[in-house]
């Protein structure tokens, strides 16, 4: 999974999509995981590192990161035909 | 430091209202042009055009004729306005009163003053009437639509394209109908504000984006920016947008000016579906009202017209910033009364 193209992200969690001009403000954990995405990790490892970074269920978060990413691709903000 | 070249420019289009003319976002960009001195000369229809009196963008304004009073009354009035002004270029903002401005494009440049403006067969082929079979012609993609004169045409034309239709006036405005009801008073309101005929087309679900752009009448492409409405106001209008980064809507403002040879600036209103698919709502024949952003965002039409009107060698521009937004605003201007009776006794503030 990766973000679209050229979707700028600031250090602050906000999204732009230059295609569409779409832009989005994220929380600081969706921040986190938008920025681990940015740097090519997958969704595993984005995982691993979310729940020893944050006192979270891993369960819980699981299913919070699955509706993160629909989210993600119904704003069209994720490259599906990319997988990593 | 030298001196700067003081060039003499009439702009239309002062009606800066909550449905803006183009006028002052085209001051703004002359003024920012960097090689000259502009004095503008704004020429104005109406007392209440907001233009005239703002501070800071029409150095003098001049009262000119309705459209429909022709052409000879139009170059009767600007050649008074030049005997006083000497006028090197003027710049149309309005669709409706282009014909005119065209059909004296080779009289006003006897007169020394410049047009840059597209030939009447380039503004006759994008108009709404004629985009369909434009849009055939050139492989570009354009909603069906059909042209009618009497609402009893209503029934069998929605039958063809299926409702939700789009019920369009002559010049402006545009209403979505989703049923006959709806479709007979739209057709009643346009009719009555901007006559006959009026254009039925089909509805295209999707994103709407914009494009303005310039073209230098040889095929070129002097600058291409395409624009998102972020905020749009019940008539339509843009009342904030943004700077976007589309490949495929500037290819196809790049096709539409090789192919038309384009002269002067233009609007393209486009809708991008959920497929990716462009299809060309409309093509305006002059700057949109948010031009402006186009200084903003790096690449300044007005002031490239300017340059190209004035035989300026003007070289395409590709960079401009993505992500540049415009934000308008409602400001209220004080204005003593003489300033008005001004205008409106003498024609001229």
């Amino acid at each position: 999974m990766r973000l679209a193209k050229n979707i700028a992200v600031s250090e602050t969690g906000f999204l732009f999509n230059p295609g569409s001009g779409d832009s989005f403000s994220c929380n600081p954990v969706a921040a986190d995981v938008i920025n681990l995405l940015k740097e090519g990790k997958s969704a595993a490892q984005i995982s691993a590192q979310i729940i020893s970074k944050y006192d979270v269920d891993e369960a819980e978060f699981e299913k919070d990161l699955q509706d993160f990413w629909m989210q993600l691709k119904e704003n069209n903000l994720l490259n599906t035909s990319a997988t990593k | 430091m030298a001196k700067k070249k003081v060039i003499h420019i009439g702009v239309t289009g002062l009606n800066n209202i909550d449905s803006p003319g183009p006028g002052i976002a085209v001051i703004r960009g002359l003024r920012e042009n960097g090689k000259y001195e502009v004095r503008i000369i704004g020429l104005s229809y109406e007392s209440m055009e907001p233009g005239i009196y703002m501070p800071g963008m029409a150095d003098k304004v001049y009262q000119i004729p309705y459209p429909a009073a022709g052409t000879d009354a139009l170059l009767q009035r600007l050649t008074y306005i030049h005997d006083t002004e000497r006028l090197d270029l003027i710049i149309p903002n309005f669709d409706a009163e282009l014909y005119n401005f065209i059909k004296l494009a080779d009289k006003l440049a006897e007169l020394g003053i410049q047009t840059f403006l597209p030939s009447l067969e380039q503004l006759d082929a994008r108009d709404k009437i004629n985009l369909f079979h434009f849009g055939k012609q050139h492989d570009l993609l354009v909603p069906r639509d059909r042209t009618i004169h009497q609402v009893y045409e209503i029934p069998k034309v929605a039958t063809e394209l299926s409702y939700p239709i789009v019920v369009k006036g002559k010049y402006y405005e545009a209403y979505v109908c989703y049923n006959y009801e709806q479709a007979e008073k739209a057709f009643h309101k346009l009719h009555a504000k901007w006559g006959l005929p009026i254009i039925i087309q089909e509805f295209v679900k999707g994103t709407e984006v914009n494009v303005a752009a310039l073209g230098d009448g040889k095929g070129n492409a002097i600058s291409i920016i395409p624009m998102r409405k972020m905020y749009i106001t019940d008539k339509g209008k843009a009342w904030a947008g943004i700077t976007i980064e589309d490949d495929d809507l500037s290819e196809m403002a790049r096709k539409f000016i090789s192919t038309t040879k384009w002269k002067g600036g233009f609007e393209l209103e486009v809708m991008k579906t959920a497929d990716n698919k462009l299809y060309i709502m409309e093509v305006n024949p002059r700057f949109p009202a948010w031009i402006y952003l186009t200084a903003g965002a790096g690449q300044n039409q007005p002031a490239a017209l300017m340059h190209m009107a004035l035989g300026d060698t003007v070289k395409p521009m590709k960079k401009y910033k993505v992500g540049k937004l415009f934000l308008r605003y409602a400001w209220d201007l004080i204005i003593d009364v003489e300033q008005f009776q001004q205008i409106s006794a003498f024609g001229e503030l």
